[in-house]
C-alpha cells in the first residue's frame, strides 16, 4: 500500500467515524466507549504478527504482553458491552410480574 | 493440513481484513439503538473474530505456545473483568481498557523499530514517523490511563493534585520528545533504540503528569480523550504496518473518543485545554462560604415529600454521582414504581456529565430496570420541565444550579443546565447545603418551590417510597 492510499482510508474513515458515531444517543456511550475498546483491541494484530515472526527473548517478552493486552481489550470488551447492552434491551414484562409476584407473597 | 496459508499483505488476507472492518462499522451502526444494540455488538465481535483468524492464518507464523499463553491470560482476565465488573466502577474498568490498548501498541511500535534496526540500513520515513507517533501516544496513555484508573478506583487522591511548575515541565517534557522523535526521523540508518527508550520514557512521564492533576469531576473529559488518543495510536500502527483493519477500526474508535470528549466538555462550558492544564479546583473557590447555610430555605421530611409526590401528575427525577455513591438507584426506581401505580408519570432527566464517564448514569439506572423510554436527555426534558409538576434532585448539585443561566459572573456561567427550577415544585434530597464541585453555593436550595430533604439519598428513597405506599 503507497502511503497515500492509506491517507485516503483514513480521511475516509473519520468522516464514517464521525457520521456513525454521532448517531449514538447519549444514552448510549458508556456501552459505545466499552465496544469502542473492544474494537480497539484490533492492536492484537499487530501483536500477534510481532510473536509470530519473534525470534529473539525481548520480542518475545514484548509480543506475549502486546498480545496478552490486546485480549483483555477484546474478550473483557465485547463482553462487558454484552452485559451493558442486555441492561437497556431487557423487556420490562418480566421484570412486573417478577415485582407482581413478590408483592402477592407480601400481601 | 490447516487451510491454506494466507499471504502476510497478500490479496486474500486484505479482503479478509475489509470484511472485519466493514463488521465494526455496521455494529457500530446498531449501536445507535438499545433493541439492535446487542446485536451489533456480536457483529463487531464477529469481525474481530474474522480478523483474528486472518492474522493466525498468516504464511510463516510461529511461536504458537507463546501466541496461545498470550492469548488465554489477556481472555481470562477480560472474563473475569467483565463479568465481576459493577456498573459503578464501569469508568474505571474503561480506563483500565484504554491503558491496555496503548500499552499494547507502545510495545508493538518497539518491537517495529527493533524489526527495522535489524533489518539493518535506514528505516523508511513513512514506516518510522507513525511508529514514533504510535509509542508517543500509546505511551501517554498507558501511563495516564493508569492513573485515572487509580483516581476513580480511590488508589490515589481524587482531588487535583498540583505539582509546582507543573505546565513548565509538562511543556519541557512534550517539546523534549518531539525532538527526540525528530532525532530518531533524521537519524535513522538505522534508528537508535536507546533514543526509542528515552521517548517512551518521557511519555510515560508525560501521561503521568497530565493526568495527576485532574479531579474527579473532569474524569468524563479524561477519559474520553485517552479513548482518543488509544485510537490514534492504533491508527498510526496501522500506517506502520500497512494493515487496513488497523486503520480503520483505530479510526473509529478515535472519532468516537474525540466526539465523546468535545460532548463532555461542552457539558461543562469548558474547553478541553483548560480541563487539562488547570485541573478543577485550582481556582479559588468558596468566597461565598461564608453564606452557605445561613440563607432561608425550607427543609421537609420523607413523609411530607412523598404527599408532593403522589399527587402530582408529572414528576422528573435528576439523579447526579451522588446517588451512585450512595447506591441509591434502586431505592429511587421503587419509588418511581410506587408513583406509577399511582398513576404518576415518571421521567428521568439525565444531565450528559452526570456520572464519571459519558453516559454513565443510564447505565447505572438501566441497571435498576428504569425503562430505556423514561431516560431523557437534557435538551430533549428541560422544555418540558415547565409543565412538570414535580422534579426530584438526587445527589446532584453543579448540574442544576440556575445561577449558570442567570449570573454571568458564577464560575459555572453558562453551563447547560437542567432547568429544575422551572417546574412546579422542587424537592432536593441532600445530606447538607454543601456546595458542589465547583464549589459554588446551589441557588436552586434557596428558591420559594424548593424543599430540603436532608438524608442519605438510599435511605431517604427508600422511606418515601414506603411512605407513598402508606399513603
Amino acid at each position: 500500500m503507497t502511503l497515500f492510499t492509506m491517507i485516503t482510508i483514513f480521511v475516509l474513515a473519520i468522516f464514517v467515524g464521525f457520521e456513525v458515531i454521532s448517531k449514538v444517543p447519549t444514552t448510549l456511550h458508556t456501552p459505545l466507549m466499552s465496544q469502542t475498546n473492544a474494537i480497539h483491541g484490533i492492536v492484537m494484530l499487530g501483536g500477534l504478527i510481532v510473536l509470530g515472526y519473534a525470534n529473539d527473548g525481548v520480542e518475545y517478552v514484548i509480543g506475549t504482553i502486546a498480545v496478552a493486552f490486546g485480549a483483555i481489550n477484546i474478550v473483557g470488551g465485547f463482553m462487558v458491552t454484552d452485559r451493558m447492552l442486555g441492561m437497556f434491551s431487557k423487556k420490562p414484562k418480566p421484570k412486573a410480574e417478577a415485582g407482581g409476584d413478590g408483592k402477592g407473597g407480601g400481601s | 493440513m490447516l487451510l491454506a496459508v494466507l499471504k502476510p499483505g497478500g490479496d486474500l488476507a486484505t479482503a479478509l481484513y475489509i470484511v472485519s472492518f466493514s463488521l465494526f462499522i455496521i455494529g457500530i451502526k446498531r449501536g445507535t439503538h438499545p433493541t439492535t444494540a446487542k446485536q451489533g455488538n456480536l457483529i463487531a465481535a464477529g469481525g474481530m473474530a474474522v480478523a483474528v483468524a486472518t492474522t493466525l492464518l498468516l504464511d510463516g507464523m510461529g511461536n504458537w505456545g507463546l501466541i496461545i499463553i498470550g492469548l488465554a491470560t489477556g481472555s481470562a482476565i477480560g472474563f473475569i473483568a467483565s463479568v465481576r465488573v459493577q456498573m459503578t466502577q464501569m469508568p474505571q474498568m474503561v480506563a483500565l481498557y484504554n491503558g491496555v490498548g496503548g500499552g499494547a501498541v507502545a510495545l508493538i511500535a518497539w518491537s517495529e523499530i527493533r524489526h527495522g534496526i535489524s533489518l539493518g540500513g535506514a528505516m523508511p520515513l513513512e514506516e518510522l514517523i507513525p511508529t514514533l507517533f504510535a509509542a508517543i501516544v500509546g505511551s501517554v496513555s498507558f501511563w495516564g490511563s493508569n492513573i485515572a484508573f487509580a483516581k476513580l478506583q480511590d488508589l490515589i487522591p481524587t482531588k487535583p493534585l498540583a505539582v509546582p511548575g507543573q505546565q513548565f515541565i509538562n511543556a519541557i517534557l512534550g517539546i523534549g520528545v518531539i525532538v527526540v522523535a525528530i532525532l530518531i526521523a533524521i537519524n535513522n540508518d538505522p534508528p537508535s533504540q536507546g533514543l526509542f527508550i528515552l521517548i517512551l520514557i518521557a511519555a510515560a512521564i508525560l501521561g503521568n503528569l497530565v493526568v495527576l492533576p485532574i479531579g474527579g469531576a473532569d474524569m468524563p473529559v479524561v477519559i474520553s480523550l485517552l479513548n482518543a488518543f488509544t485510537g490514534l495510536s492504533a491508527a498510526a500502527a496501522g500506517f506502520a504496518l500497512e494493515n487496513v483493519a488497523l486503520i480503520v477500526a483505530g479510526t473509529l474508535v478515535g472519532s468516537s473518543g474525540t466526539i465523546l470528549t468535545l460532548e463532555m466538555a461542552t457539558a461543562m462550558n469548558r474547553s478541553v485545554p483548560n480541563i487539562l492544564f488547570a485541573g478543577f479546583g485550582g481556582a479559588p473557590a468558596g468566597g461565598s462560604g461564608a453564606a452557605i447555610g445561613e440563607r432561608p430555605h425550607t427543609s421537609i421530611g420523607a413523609q411530607d415529600a412523598a404527599i408532593k409526590l403522589a399527587y402530582a401528575d408529572t414528576v422528573v427525577f435528576v439523579p447526579g454521582y451522588g446517588l451512585a455513591v450512595a447506591q441509591a438507584q434502586h431505592a429511587v426506581k421503587e419509588v418511581a414504581d410506587e408513583l406509577s401505580k399511582r398513576g404518576v408519570t415518571v421521567n428521568y432527566a439525565i444531565h450528559p456529565v452526570a456520572g464519571r464517564m459519558p453516559g454513565h448514569m443510564n447505565v447505572l439506572l438501566a441497571e435498576a430496570d428504569v425503562p430505556y423510554e423514561q431516560l431523557r436527555e437534557m435538551e430533549d426534558i428541560n422544555p418540558e420541565l415547565p409543565r412538570t409538576d414535580v422534579a426530584v434532585v438526587i445527589g446532584a448539585n453543579d448540574v442544576t444550579n440556575p445561577a449558570a443561566k442567570n449570573d454571568p459572573d458564577s464560575p459555572i456561567a453558562g453551563m447547560p443546565i437542567i432547568e429544575v427550577s422551572e417546574a412546579g415544585e422542587v424537592i432536593v434530597i441532600k445530606r447538607s447545603l454543601s456546595p458542589g464541585f465547583a464549589g459554588i453555593d446551589n441557588d436552586l436550595f434557596y428558591e420559594p418551590n424548593t424543599s430540603m430533604v436532608f438524608a442519605d439519598a438510599k435511605a431517604a428513597a427508600s422511606e418515601i417510597a414506603a411512605e407513598i405506599q402508606n399513603l
